[in-house]
């Protein structure tokens, strides 16, 4: 693990609070996950590669885009290693640089429909952008 | 003054590497009393153990400090040695400078100097150290074993073959335990009954056996040799030895819808019953709870019809009290209560069940009659998915840190025999690792796999749904890293197990611990794997930590050879270091009686001279039982006016070790 | 009983229903429901990294507001329920989430998850009680056949939300006997229904929505019911092929004790 990587890793491990060396690679997360084919990288995944420091191929994901932030991983997991924080925290460190926003206030009207209750677009606004 | 010897141990380098052991002995050497130190690499092998036994006699001393690993490693064999030099053994004391030192210190210097104190400490206990007599207590030759499963039943067979009395108390209304609702046990698909019943019969026969079924200790005080025990008989409203196992009242009860326990409630039983065919004693019992007459005063059928005139409704609980000189706990396990674990759906669909139900389902004398059908609706299933691990090995607040060691060759075990049974059934096994250290285990799950044609998946599943009639199941294949959905007719759940609930209130009745989930501890993990800590009393299977069969089998009869070891003496040598009460300074409060916990201080009217007229007086003082003492030395703290004393850890000791760390 | 009360942002918009029928069943259940006087958004998720602070200030400030009216706090919205219960644990569990909250905050008495948070569904249970309920029941819904859906944020993580069974709970059941209706327990009632990705990803939440949808219409039931208005949107507008009406519990329990219509 080179420097950056090490950095990067330890940066995820703090603002997420999971410790990915308590996974013991059941699988269970992704097992259990209701948006696994969305996902190009999957919640066991998450945790083995923040372990491994690799983090860059991490924030190119799909994946933290599709996290229904269901909690069905982190209420399973055997271990308590809690994936969803992992993936929320890698999710942070892409939108909390200036301008990566995901979402955007413009795209919203096109969104809309007349029954859409303002909760999910909180939700996603909270989900995809500072 | 003591002629002191201090003798440091290098431990090879599990001090040596830490602890400067020549400035150690160098330091030792200027305390006053000390008149040799000296360092050597193993303290404790022969030419080390030559080497103190030399210095004895050569420098005439009269303590002996050494300077070595913990005394619960070695005080013993140190003793020994002490003594085969002509010291009273109680003139030695070791200053741990291992476990406490050297292996818990990064810093050379810092360590060597809590060496220095550590040797300091213990040089001035032993200058006030008073050589000690043990005094001898006699052994009952009669065995104790708690439960009556495999374990238990091993015990008290090798116990009994080799001369002794031994009493099974088996809470249940039968000895056989667990393995009586196994179907066949791996490796070698024997039928566990074929090879546990004639076990359970030879112990019900063995002249020197006697099982006391359907019955629990509820009390036991003593100590090792001389153990009393006060063991509940619970009313099972059948004169046992009247009935003769007919079961002529089991067929014609009418309370019929009981859970039937035998077979995990998967059928139902009478009011009346007997737990199985093979059982022993093979004696029915009520059950009260759900027998008519006993709830409404009406029916009596059973009294009617039994030929023995064996039923007696008025029975009550009975006590018996016994005395023994050894205990062996063979308390065993049970599966976890798999309710939490509801993602798998357990208490949501009969088709759901655990391994030992799957063993009922399969096994000649279970609901099925042997025929491997689904709970929910009698139709055979097609598709069974396992899963493993559920429970074990977990960190969360629902299961158990540990693995159960059992469940990954059980459910290969049950996998091969419904491929074998059932060629057209298909069986996936999720699993996280597969465990198979033992003789003939890993070709057994290699031939489930090759032979048999056992789909393994690595991976956890994450949830069952019951839909429709069907378990829909979604697990992760973590090889071809894909989340895979099945739709299963039945799902197997190899659930986690843990010590009988009666583990606790059994440890704190003897006094033995257990550990933070509950098995027994041992005396040493590896080189005491079936004593416990709590002389007298022995470890027997699972109660200790997951076992299979044949492991809980040798662990049985390592146990037995303990306690065959114990009984095979006269007399006891007790531990010296007990309380000591000084008369003229005890002024008759009781306080220290009301501490004890093992009720050793009594009181005794004595005459005293008193200066005056009247010469003498009575008055009363305390009295330890040096028999019962156990020298905790609750009482000595509880003394208010400082008249009590453990010897060998006398309070004046005690501080001289605290001023040696002050200094 | 009196408690303060967070209706939440969604609730005096598009589910105006699951507040006005809650308001009108808690009165003729004599329960009160004092508003808080002011309260913002509290965000709709739950910020679950350990260094957000200010996203979390809002809830606290609503707990805050209870614990000043010496009140248990009541919640109905789902998302609101999980997100004022999380932070309230996280007061009460993570010295430096509390320490830099109340630096920030500045309040007289520093807060520290001293308020109790309930859910609606948690007062019928606990404070009015089932059997209560089934008895002031005076237009009991017979013969209707009713799923519970429960998504996820009442139930997970089980350990914070200690709503209920968080794999097999039972509170909407026991809800949906008490007004007098049958309940019919259906596959995939804890599962996700799609959430908020309607909006990154209507595909995904139309799959989920669907399942759930086609498990209550498989299993014969009539009506499904939630507590929460992005799963209410998502049942009833994203899920494609056989439909099953979605509606608020709050207006099936308004209707058993026969006040709906005093609101219509």
């Amino acid at each position: 693990m080179s420097f950056e990587e090490k950095e990067m890793a330890e940066n995820i491990k703090r603002i997420s609070g999971v410790n990915p060396r308590k996974c013991m690679k059941c699988g269970k997360c992704s097992g259990t996950c209701p948006a696994y084919e969305e996902m190009d990288y999957h919640p066991h995944e998450f945790v083995a590669m923040v372990e491994k420091g690799r983090i860059d191929e991490l924030l190119a994901s799909k994946s933290i885009w599709t996290c229904l932030s269901c909690f069905a991983c982190v209420e399973r997991c055997p271990r308590s290693v809690e994936p969803a924080k992992l993936i929320e925290a890698v999710r942070l460190e892409v939108i909390r640089a200036q301008g990566a926003n995901h979402l955007k206030a413009v795209q919203i009207p096109e969104l809309l429909d007349e029954k859409l209750p303002q909760q999910a677009i909180v939700s996603a606004f909270r989900k995809y952008s500072k | 003054m003591q002629r002191i010897g201090v003798f440091v141990c290098w431990c090879g380098t599990n001090i040596a590497a830490t602890v400067d052991v020549k400035a150690v002995a160098e330091a030792a050497r200027k305390e006053p009393g000390v008149v040799f130190a000296t360092d050597y690499q193993y303290m404790c092998s022969e030419a080390g153990q030559k080497l103190i036994r030399d210095a004895i006699a050569e420098h005439k001393l009269t303590g002996v400090v050494i300077c070595s690993c913990s005394p619960r490693m070695h005080e013993a064999t140190f003793r020994k040695t002490v003594e085969a030099a002509g010291l009273n053994p109680y003139m030695l004391e070791v200053a741990n400078i291992r476990e406490q030192c050297s292996w818990i210190h990064k810093d050379r210097t810092e360590a060597t100097e809590k060496a220095v104190v550590l040797a300091r400490t213990a040089i001035a206990k032993v200058s006030l150290n008073v050589p000690l007599t043990a005094g001898e207590s006699p052994v009952t030759k009669r065995a104790l074993v708690i439960g009556g499963g495999i374990a238990g039943i091993q015990s008290a067979l090798d116990i009994a073959d080799a001369g002794y009395e031994v009493d099974i108390v088996e809470k249940q209304p039968t000895i056989g335990g667990k393995m009586t609702q196994i179907d066949k046990t791996f490796p070698t698909l024997d039928c566990a009954a074929c090879i546990l019943t004639p076990k359970m019969v030879d112990a019900a026969q063995h002249e020197k056996i006697t099982i006391y079924s359907y019955s629990e200790v509820t009390e036991v005080t003593g100590f090792v040799g001389a153990f009393k025990a006060r063991i509940k008989r619970k009313a099972r409203f059948v004169d046992e030895t009247k009935c003769t196992g007919c079961g002529e009242c089991t067929s014609k009860c009418p309370s019929k819808k009981n859970k039937n326990e035998f077979n995990l409630g998967l059928d139902n039983r009478t009011a009346i019953y007997i737990p199985f065919a093979q059982a022993v004693p093979k004696v029915a019992v009520i059950d009260a709870e759900s027998c008519i007459k006993k709830k409404t005063g009406k029916c009596g059928l059973c009294q009617k019809i039994c030929g023995a005139g064996a039923i007696d409704y008025e029975q009550k609980d009975e006590y018996i009290e016994r005395e023994y000189g050894a205990i062996v706990v063979a308390t065993g396990y049970n599966p976890i209560d798999l309710a939490k674990y509801d993602e798998y759906a357990y208490s949501q669909s009969p088709d759901v069940v655990t391994s030992l139900e799957l063993e009922r389902l399969m096994n000649a004398a279970g609901p099925t009659k042997g025929t491997l059908l689904r709970p929910s609706d009698g139709t055979h299933p097609h598709t069974i998915v396992f899963i493993q691990c559920v429970g074990s090995r977990c960190d969360d607040a629902r299961g158990k840190p540990y693995c159960s060691k059992i469940c990954c060759m059980y459910t290969a075990k049950h996998a091969m025999l419904i491929r074998e049974k059932y060629p057209d059934t298909e069986v996936h096994v999720f699993y996280i690792d597969v465990r198979t250290p033992g003789k003939n285990f890993d070709e057994f799950y290699r031939r489930a796999v090759e032979q048999y044609g056992v789909d393994y998946i690595k991976g956890m599943v994450g949830k069952v749904v019951p839909h429709d009639g069907k378990l829909l199941v979604q697990g992760s294949d973590l090889i071809a890293n894909e989340q895979v959905r099945i739709e299963a007719d039945m799902v197997v759940l190899a659930a986690a197990i843990e010590p009988d609930k009666s583990a606790r209130s059994i440890a704190t009745m003897l006094t033995a611990s257990i550990d933070t989930n509950d098995f027994f501890t041992e005396a040493h993990p590896k080189l005491r794997p079936v004593e416990s800590p709590t002389a007298g009393v022995f470890l027997s299977g699972v109660c200790q930590g997951p076992k299979d069969i044949p492991e809980t089998v040798a662990q049985a009869s390592a146990c037995a050879a303990k306690v065959i070891g114990l009984l095979a003496k006269d007399k006891l040598k007790g531990n010296p270091c007990v309380a000591h009460v000084n008369e003229e300074m005890c002024n008759g409060c009781s306080t220290c009686e009301k501490v004890c916990p093992y009720g050793a201080i009594t009181y005794q009217d004595k005459e005293f001279r008193v200066p005056g007229p009247k010469r003498t007086e009575i008055r009363r003082v305390a009295s330890v039982n040096e028999a019962v003492c156990q020298g905790c030395g609750a009482c000595t703290v509880a003394c208010m006016s400082g008249a009590m004393d453990i010897k060998g850890f006398a309070n004046k000791q005690i501080f001289a070790e605290v001023d040696a760390i002050c200094r | 009983m009196t408690f303060s009360y967070y209706p939440g942002c969604t609730l005096k918009t598009k589910a105006k229903d699951l507040d006005r029928y809650a308001r009108s069943a808690a009165a003729a259940l004599g329960v009160e429901m004092a508003e808080l006087p002011e309260w913002q958004c509290c965000g709709a998720v739950y910020p679950q990294a350990k260094d957000e602070i200010a996203t979390k200030l809002s809830a606290v400030r609503a707990l805050m507001a209870a614990r000043d009216e010496g009140r248990e706090l009541l919640t109905l919205c789902s998302a609101c329920h999980h997100v004022i219960k999380r932070v309230n644990h996280d007061m009460v569990s993570d010295e430096n989430i509390r320490t830099k909250v109340n630096n920030y905050l500045k309040p007289e008495v520093p807060y520290t998850g001293e308020t109790k948070v309930i859910h609606y569904l948690e007062m019928l249970r606990d404070t009015v009680g089932f059997d209560e309920l089934a008895k002031r029941v005076t237009r009991p819904l017979k013969g209707r056949r009713i799923a519970a859906y429960y998504g996820c944020m009442l139930l997970r993580p089980g350990n914070v939300m200690g709503f209920d069974d968080p794999e097999n709970p039972r509170i909407m059941e026991d809800f949906i006997r008490a007004i007098g209706a049958e309940p019919v327990v259906i596959a995939y009632r804890n599962e996700c229904c799609g959430g908020y990705m309607t909006l990154e990803n209507r595909a995904l939440a139309q799959k989920k929505a669907t399942t759930v949808v086609d498990a209550a219409a498989s299993a014969g039931a009539d009506t499904i019911v939630t507590a929460c208005p992005l799963c209410q949107y998502n049942l009833d507008v994203n899920a494609v092929g056989e439909r099953v009406p979605v509606l608020y519990f709050t207006e099936l329990l308004a209707e058993a004790l026969g006040v709906k219509e005093a609101e219509a």
